[in-house]
């Protein structure tokens, strides 16, 4: 099948589009999703071709949001719920956490909740404390729900489609940054990427770089740079938090024995402090240094240029890191 | 005109309008330094078109009483009596800025003056509205807090519990929702099932003020004054002043660029002019006096972008300052 040439907004569109087109069951509802055409743009153009019934803009009210949605979800509709911003999905929490994530549990299997809630990711530009957060490694702390975060367009397509299609409620986290980001996507309709398959996104052999979202383009920089050096690095995009791809990162670690987790959230009970302890309780005996972690800082985002930059991680974060076990 | 308005001095009528004049030609120059990327960011929420309503509900207010409001903060920072340089030095990021410049255009808080800053998150700030006046009926010192809410922030939970808390514990607490009829793009009879936000006061049996033509000094004020004594002597009081924003929400609000016949509509009635034109009235001799506004102003807005750029940039210690007390 063909492929084109798109921005991950643009990949994001025609996946949510298609699975429109495909079960009249999937809407879309959110603050602004309708006439201001998303926020972020990916429901452009949605209020003309589906309507009202199917194209929901709501009240600024991310709880009732979310609850409605899974809701809707548990009695056999398949909602995609639009929250502006991963910040304020802390306002509708519970929802996620108590309800979307328990129902199906705590109810004996009677409901399902095949519920989609997307929210765009990620800090810079200034954007200050309460509006930049990176929280996924919160949210996947749960079970009952699955968590993904793409770092292609390609990615975006295939893994939003199975999202919408899984009987699971699913947390879809889009970075704001990559979003303008083009790459090649099927056209395929039927391009699904399953669910909890992490990917390698370049192959290498001294050392495993595991990330995912906006990781992946440091870890990709930082790995072109340290190549010019004669060190072979493996990025390892898992794609989903949750279920995450371990069999993935084990096979990956076999081969290097090394390995520097990346991520754009803080370091305190993190993404990386979980395949930290991953790696040391299953792979110890494949271990010849310790596993570094490059994040963000441990501290609130500023809002002034000169400081907040120094709080993130990027691309040379990445290769300081790799230097320190090779 | 009611009596109360006559309360105020000729000097002290010449002062709100300097202010309102002030607070608009500082958004414009924010706009105008955004532009030129010397402010930064993602967001920068101009108040222009809300001047009567910040400056009218806070001049009702004695300084000891308090004011909390949303990102759209600057002007109502400024109304409260925050320092205009330091205002300006918080939107180029800077060390001398009130909020150190790691708060930056939504985060304009001023403690000195009882400006308890902007919040971004939508209605995130009412209920601390509502502790502060608990403080005050805690300590039984007096105090109201003034807390602007808009329109799109009636609707999430934190307005529901916050009102009820205060209509429970009756507290001193005046709740000013800015009707500037939208909340981003959704109008406010899109989002509210009963768009006469004022009527919202009757569901949780506090006083309701009503509505207010947000466009005219004079009256926000007068009701503001009614409203902050009512506050002060019997508990939790709303009102509902219909504004208008000149500006759009942010940079990709197109919807805001269709509504020209509205913006229109409001803009003749710009509180700016409405205020000229009532103080010409009471004053006829005024003119000379009007005339020195626009040069003063000028001259603060000169003094404050210079002190701005002047200022030093926060540093690494300044990164890890503040986490903890
Ligand atoms: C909890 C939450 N949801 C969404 C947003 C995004 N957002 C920022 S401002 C805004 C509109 C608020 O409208 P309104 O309360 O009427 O205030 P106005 O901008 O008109 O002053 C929205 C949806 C947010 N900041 N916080
Ligand atoms: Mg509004």
């Amino acid at each position: 099948m063909a492929e084109k040439n798109i921005p991950m907004r643009e990949a994001l569109r025609a996946a949510l589009r298609e699975e429109m087109l495909r079960d009249e069951r999937v809407f879309v509802m959110g603050e602004e999703v309708g006439a201001w055409d998303g926020t972020h743009k990916v429901t452009r153009g949605f209020l003309d071709e589906f309507g009202e019934r199917r194209v929901r803009d709501t009240p600024i009210s991310e709880m009732a949001i979310v609850g409605a949605a899974v809701g809707a979800a548990m009695a056999g509709l398949r909602p995609v719920a639009e929250i502006m911003t991963i910040n304020f999905a802390f306002l509708a929490f519970d929802a996620l956490i108590n309800h979307a994530a328990k129902v199906r549990y705590m109810f004996d299997g009677q409901f399902k909740v095949p519920m989609v809630v997307r929210a765009a990711t990620g800090w810079g530009n200034q954007a200050t404390a309460t509006h930049s957060h990176t929280p996924e490694p919160i949210f996947a702390h749960f079970p009952g729900m699955y968590l993904g975060c793409p770092s292609t367009p390609a990615d975006a397509k295939g893994m939003l489609k199975a999202a919408i299609r899984d009987d699971n409620p699913v947390l879809f986290t889009e970075v704001i940054a990559l979003y303008p980001k083009p790459g090649l996507v099927p056209d395929d309709p039927d391009f699904v990427l399953p669910i909890g398959k992490g990917d390698i996104k370049r192959a290498g052999k001294d050392v495993t770089i595991v990330t995912y979202g906006r990781g992946v383009e440091w870890s990709l920089d930082a790995a072109e740079i340290l190549a010019r050096e004669g060190i072979s690095c493996e990025v390892v995009d898992v794609r989903w938090l949750r279920p995450l791809d371990l069999p993935l990162i084990f096979e990956s670690f076999k081969k290097t024995n090394r390995c520097v987790v990346v991520e754009e959230s803080l370091p305190f009970y993190s993404f990386g402090s979980e395949i930290a302890a991953q790696l040391q309780e299953h792979m110890f005996d494949y271990m010849d240094a310790p596993i570094k972690r490059v994040s963000a800082m441990d501290v609130p985002l500023p809002y002034a240029k000169e400081i907040e930059l120094m709080a993130l991680p990027d691309a040379h974060k990445v290769v300081a890191a790799v230097k320190e076990i090779i | 005109m009611s009596d109360l308005t006559k309360t105020l001095t000729r000097a002290e009528l010449i002062e709100v309008y300097h202010q309102m004049v002030l607070i608009r030609r500082f958004e414009e120059k924010c706009k105008e330094l955004y532009n030129a990327r010397k402010i930064g960011g993602v967001y920068l929420h101009l108040y222009n078109g809300q001047e009567a309503t910040g400056v009218g509900a806070i001049k009702a207010l004695k300084p000891t009483d308090h004011v909390i409001t949303a990102y759209r903060d600057h002007g109502i920072a400024i109304a409260k009596g925050a320092d205009v340089k330091r205002v300006m030095a918080e939107m180029f990021g800077k060390r001398t800025g009130v909020s150190g410049g790691k708060g930056g255009s939504m985060h304009i808080a001023d403690v000195s003056v009882r400006m308890w800053g902007g919040y971004a998150i939508v209605g995130g700030h009412l209920p601390l509205a509502a502790g502060i006046a608990l403080k005050s009926k805690y300590n039984e010192d007096g105090e109201v807090v003034l807390c602007f809410v808009g329109d799109g922030a009636t609707n999430n939970g934190y307005f529901h519990e916050a009102l009820n808390l205060s209509a429970v514990w009756d507290l001193p607490v005046v709740w000013l929702i800015e009707n500037n009829l939208y909340g981003m793009g959704t109008p406010v009879s899109v989002a509210s099932g009963q768009p006469e936000l004022h009527k919202r006061a009757i569901a949780y049996g506090m006083k309701d003020f009503g509505r207010v033509d947000g466009m005219d000094f004079f009256a926000v004020y007068e009701v503001a004054q009614q409203a902050v004594e009512y506050a002060r002597a019997h508990g939790p009081a709303l009102v509902e002043s219909i504004t208008y924003r000149y500006e759009g929400h942010g940079v990709s609000d197109r919807i805001y660029m269709k509504r020209v016949e509205e913006m229109q509509r409001f803009q003749q009635r710009d509180p700016l002019i409405v205020m000229e034109n009532k103080l010409r009235e009471m004053f006829p001799d005024i003119e000379p006096e009007l005339a020195k506004v626009e040069p003063a102003v000028a001259a603060i807005i000169e003094e404050a972008v210079r002190f701005a750029e002047e200022s030093p940039v926060p540093t690494a210690e300044d990164l890890t300052r503040h986490v903890y007390a």
